[in-house]
């Protein structure tokens, strides 16, 4: 049997080095199948996935400093991911929700075979992960975000929500302000809004979100034109209902 | 309710004292109800305030010339002033109605009614002391129920924390890989797998192990989760051999233990050292478990819980002496617990559990 003549790109991620050992021999077999890498944590994850560009990530939820979901976030949308995990209910739920691909440990190499087929079909359609329904879908729910990660090329980047200052929509992005520096991440800001703390982050606009204790002051600019004035002199524009939330809020 | 039995009680006293004063000291009938149904509630309230010196000094072995000495004596006071009462009224009476020998028919009856109220109020003192030992024996009763309610809720959650399926599942995953590149290792694995499940579910039917046994078990289910994380996981146990005698609930430590593999090492990429240490003085075992952790991480979920199960079974066991402490500083995590022991052997036997499984299978 002569091997195709593109192979899929693999990588494997996973903390647990025999668990990593395991599958890279259940695809040594096929060679329709390239393994370009293991990691062992989130951040090498991200690292190896945009410098090698795999195809698919074979990806373990329970892992140290990033969690599987929190790696899917931070790759690019083209990537495949098929998720690995010993005993997750919440996540496999999550899974069958969004008809996401998933393995359980341990590792049935039939099993494998069919959803590596599975993804390289996928792939052909390119169909891309719904990843922000099956990131809300795996989170607990009512608990706001400790945390939130961008990426930064191949880096990734970890702002506790307190040092964001305020959340600005840019197109299909939005820029993260935090400490005068700003970074970009794939997402709306309705979905990022959703994930924080609403006692302390506040929608004061269509295009921006407040966190409340940056805020210095509200100056009236005109007739039902006003602004929040941050403490490190930043002006952002207030909407009439964002004036009023804020208003109830402080 | 209350108000209720006292209005009663009130009614039937004032009613039997006009009676006894109507009938006996052939009074006229206003005359005995206007005098009898007041002192009849005065007497109802004494009776109520008897419970205040009988919930003050309990009954016990031993103090009855004592206890019998002082409602005694706060009957007699109370009767007295009772019947004081009773004379002040029957000279309000006396003026208010003109009507003469209220008074001096009254003093007739006086003597009878002394000892009458004497007799009530002792009575009084003696429902009180069944009311207190009948709602004792309901706390008793209730404290019983809910140790009992607390046990058998430990025994289930130490069930299912022997076969965590995380950890079953994540072990089985480790034969599946080794199978295929060590049989000898795979081996190894699936007799200490089947040796902890097997040591936890005999230790689990117990109400109380040694120490020793606690750590054996403990210490098979680090081996197994050794193979796992390979370099990742190191364990340094220094545990003085005096203390492996103590008497505790099975499956104390190992859960915490797990906790600290789950929570600490398996959350740290380059893994890191579970410190045991056992250290054994005149009141009792101190016995720490220490983890390193990852400083950026929230606390795990479901780990309260954990915590709280070892707590409460710790209490039930060891009484309110036993302790644990938790330090949690940024990178480090340490659970101290404190067993009372003054060094007895535990009721049941200690000596060695199952042999060890490798021993048996060559």
């Amino acid at each position: 049997m002569a091997a195709p003549a593109d192979p899929l790109r693999v990588l494997i991620v996973d903390d647990e080095e025999l668990a990593r050992r395991g599958m890279r021999r259940d695809l040594a077999s096929d060679p329709s199948v390239e393994v370009l890498g293991e990691c062992s944590d989130g951040f090498e994850a991200v690292r190896a996935a945009s410098e090698l560009k795999p195809d698919l990530v074979l990806l373990d939820i329970q892992m140290p400093r990033l969690d599987g979901f929190e790696v899917l976030e931070l790759l690019d949308p083209g990537i495949g991911v098929i998720f690995v995990t010993a005993h997750d209910e919440h996540a496999v739920r999550a899974f069958e929700v969004n008809a996401v691909d998933y393995l359980l440990k341990p590792v049935d190499p039939e099993r494998l075979r069919e959803a590596i087929e599975r993804a390289r079909e996928r792939r052909r359609r390119s169909e891309p992960m719904p990843v922000a329904a099956l990131v809300s879908a795996a989170r607990p729910t009512g608990v706001p975000v400790s945390r939130v990660l961008v990426r930064d090329g191949p880096h990734v980047q970890v702002l506790p929500v307190a040092t964001l200052d305020y959340i600005e929509a840019q197109d299909d992005y939005v820029a993260l302000h935090a400490g005068g520096r700003s970074y970009l991440k794939q997402q709306t800001i309705a979905a990022i809004e959703a994930l924080l703390d609403p006692s302390r982050f506040v929608r004061i606009h269509r295009c921006y979100v407040l966190n409340v204790d940056r805020l210095s002051r509200i100056e009236l600019m005109a007739k039902d034109s006003r602004v929040a004035i941050l403490r490190d002199g930043t002006q952002l524009p207030l909407s009439r209902a964002g004036h009023a939330r804020l208003r109830s809020m402080l | 309710m209350r108000a209720a039995l006292f209005i009663a009680i009130g009614t039937l006293l004032g009613a039997l004292l006009a009676t006894y004063l109507g009938l006996w000291a052939g009074a006229p009938v206003e005359e005995a109800l206007l005098l009898g149904l007041p002192l009849g509630f005065v007497q109802a309230m004494l009776c109520y305030a008897a419970r205040f010196p009988a919930r003050a000094i309990p009954l016990g072995p031993g103090s009855f010339a004592r206890v019998a000495a002082t409602h005694l004596s706060a009957a007699v006071v109370s009767t007295g002033a009772w019947v004081l009462a009773g004379f002040g009224l029957a000279r309000l009476l006396e003026q208010a109605t003109g009507r003469a020998g209220v008074i001096e028919r009254f003093r007739q009856d006086a003597a009878g009614l002394a000892v009458t109220g004497v007799l009530i109020f002792l009575l009084a003192v003696t429902a009180h002391y069944l009311v207190i030992a009948l709602e004792s024996a309901r706390d008793a009763e209730m404290r019983s129920v809910r140790a009992r309610v607390l046990a058998r809720e430990a025994e289930l959650r130490a069930l299912r924390a022997q076969v965590n399926p995380h950890f079953l599942f994540n072990s089985l995953n480790s034969i599946a890989t080794l199978t295929a590149e060590d049989a000898g290792a795979a081996r190894r694995m699936c007799l200490l797998l089947a040796g902890f499940l097997r040591r936890s579910l005999a230790l689990g039917q117990r109400d109380r192990i040694s120490l020793g046994e606690e750590l054996e078990l403990v210490t098979e289910y680090l081996a197994i989760e050794g193979i796992r994380f390979g370099r990742r996981l190191e364990v340094a146990e220094s545990v003085e051999e005096s203390c492996r005698g103590c008497p505790v609930p099975p499956l104390l430590l190992q859960p915490l233990v797990e906790n600290a593999v789950r929570h600490g090492i398996a959350q740290l990429v380059e893994g890191g050292t579970i410190r045991l240490d056992g250290h054994r003085d005149a009141s009792g075992i101190t016995f720490k478990i220490g983890n390193p952790r990852d400083p950026e991480r929230p606390a795990g979920r479901g780990e309260g819980v954990g915590l709280a199960n070892v707590r409460g079974r710790l209490e039930a066991m060891h009484g309110e002496r036993a302790r644990i402490d938790v330090s949690a500083a940024p990178g480090l995590y340490e659970i101290s617990l404190f067993i009372p022991w003054s060094g007895a052997e535990p009721e049941e036997g200690t000596g060695p559990g199952e042999r060890d499984p490798d021993g048996g299978a060559r």
